[in-house]
């Protein structure tokens, strides 16, 4: 698993890359924890390279939703490729979860 | 020989222990069990304190001077990892609900029958034993593998070992558990007026800790499907009652549904869950529908849709979990909902185990020698073709 990270204004965006499964979802959880700041107002995962993720991994979605939530902050994800976007529509995550086409879409909604 | 389990058993019926003595019989005599009895809550809590080595507790709901709800409140005070089957009369839904709320671990309905008591009994000292072994390894601080291989054993006793069968269908159910433990489990049961409850469920989390979500999860989903028929209507309640207690944000994803022998009629629901797929008596085959419902846990006060399909004689339908469809084999390609479609081929199954076979014997053909990540889980219900 691959995680970068960048900054447009209070706005926070993760790149992820590979698989997040039941076995690295604890690193995807410890990096995306790490990453974001008690000042961001929104945290945008790009998930453009990603090419599998369990339910461990949208676990950690959740919680990082739900702890950004406390902070008035919110978070989305942009740029699904289709198996990607399949799993969260199965899931019920797209209903959840704000899903943007393109990482320009996500920036704009978030409105930093 | 090692001791018998010690089960306290509470009920203000006087006839009852007599019975219990008589039918349980071979078990008391091979040493398997051993019987004490109370007659109502106040006097189960003397047994309690008195004999420290009882290993479940089986309690009727109405008593006088304490009834059976307000023991199982009590029970933790004693000994917080005991474990409560509860006798509620049957269909009666709001007493069982409330048992299963305060930590019932099963329950059971009059008039008792003695065979499903002996299985209920069974499981619920299978799941006892696991429990202590995992309080033991977390009490040791054991490492992560020791861990997930007590995971893995809560995992496999709640599983069901016997399919309801009837004339005109057969069910089997399995499960293939990963090696770094995933959390799927399927639970089959008789609801009223001979329709039959399915569930397939996949728990987003591994470790102790998921497995007793998934415990949580498998017996809201029994308390809250006996005496009701709409799969929707059940999922909602068990969505809001896992959203109640769940600071560490796991989810579930499950599909129920009823199938009702007589009319072939299969009513389901998802919550979160991949599609049923149907093998047509012809061969064809389809993926049902999904009904576009949230994995349960993430957020309270959802609605749950359902759909209705009719399965015609020689029908089958499968569950399945992500297991199946997202198996790799050694160049990463996943087995998907193609390879799901193709696996019979135009030879439609002859029975629920034989669907069931054929899912894993596929899977695996496909995967080779790759290992497998996740569990995979397979639930098959085949509505018997006439007899000729």
């Amino acid at each position: 698993m691959g995680f970068t990270t960048e900054r447009e204004g209070t706005t926070m965006i993760a790149m992820t890359e590979g698989r997040i499964d039941g076995a690295n979802a604890r690193e995807f959880q410890d990096s995306l924890e790490a990453a974001i700041d008690p000042s961001d107002q929104a945290v945008i995962l790009d998930l453009e390279n990603l090419a599998y993720i369990s339910s461990a991994g949208l676990r950690v979605i959740l919680l990082a939703a739900k702890t950004l939530r406390k902070q008035d902050a919110t978070l989305s994800v942009c740029s699904l490729s289709d198996p990607i976007r399949q799993v969260f529509e199965i899931s019920g995550f797209d209903k959840i979860i704000p899903i943007h086409d393109s990482k320009a879409d996500a920036v704009k909604a978030a409105g930093s | 020989m090692s001791e018998p389990f010690k089960i306290l058993v509470v009920d203000d019926e006087v006839d009852l222990e007599p019975l219990m003595l008589q039918r349980m019989r071979r078990q008391i005599r091979a040493g398997t069990y051993e019987f004490v009895f109370a007659h109502n809550g106040l006097e189960a809590l003397e047994r309690l304190r008195e004999e420290r080595d009882i290993d479940m507790v089986l309690s009727d709901i109405n008593m006088p001077l304490m009834d059976g709800l307000t023991l199982l409140q009590q029970i933790p005070k004693v000994d917080p990892n005991l474990r409560a089957v509860i006798v509620s009369a049957y269909g009666d839904m709001e007493n069982i609900r409330t048992a299963m709320n305060r930590g019932a671990f099963d329950f059971v309905t009059k008039p008792l029958d003695f065979d499903d008591l002996k299985l209920t009994i069974e499981r619920t000292l299978k799941h006892m034993a696991e429990w202590r072994d995992a309080l033991m390894s977390r009490d040791k601080l054991v490492a992560l593998q020791n861990e997930l291989n007590v995971a893995s054993n809560i995992q496999q006793s709640i599983l069901p070992t016997r399919f309801p069968e009837g004339p005109d269908f057969q069910v089997f159910g399995s499960m293939e558990p990963a090696r770094s433990v995933g959390g799927d489990f399927y639970d089959v049961y008789r609801l009223e007026d001979g329709n039959i409850g399915l569930a397939i469920a996949d728990v987003s989390d591994k470790g102790v800790p998921a497995s007793l979500f998934m415990m949580s999860a498998r017996t809201l989903l029994k308390g809250s499907s006996i005496g009701r028929i709409e799969p929707g209507a059940v999922l909602q309640e068990v969505n809001n009652l896992l959203n109640e207690d769940n600071d560490a944000s796991m989810f579930v994803t499950v599909l129920y549904g009823v199938f009702a022998p007589d009319t072939g009629r299969f009513t389901y629901a998802s919550g979160g869950h991949n599609s049923p797929l149907v093998v047509h008596a012809d061969g064809s085959t389809e993926l049902l529908p999904l009904t576009d419902g949230v994995a349960l846990g993430l957020m309270p006060d959802l609605t749950y849709l359902e759909n209705t399909v009719t399965l015609a004689p020689g029908d089958t339908v499968v569950l399945y979990t992500d297991g199946v469809t997202e198996a790799m084999d050694s160049e990463d390609n996943e087995f998907g909902d193609e390879r799901l479609l193709a696996i019979f081929g135009g030879k439609p199954p002859t029975g629920g185990r034989s669907a069931n076979d054929a899912v894993f014997a596929a899977v695996s053909e496909f995967a080779g020698e790759t290992p497998q990540s996740d569990d995979i889980t397979c639930l098959a219900l085949h509505r018997s073709a006439p007899a000729e």
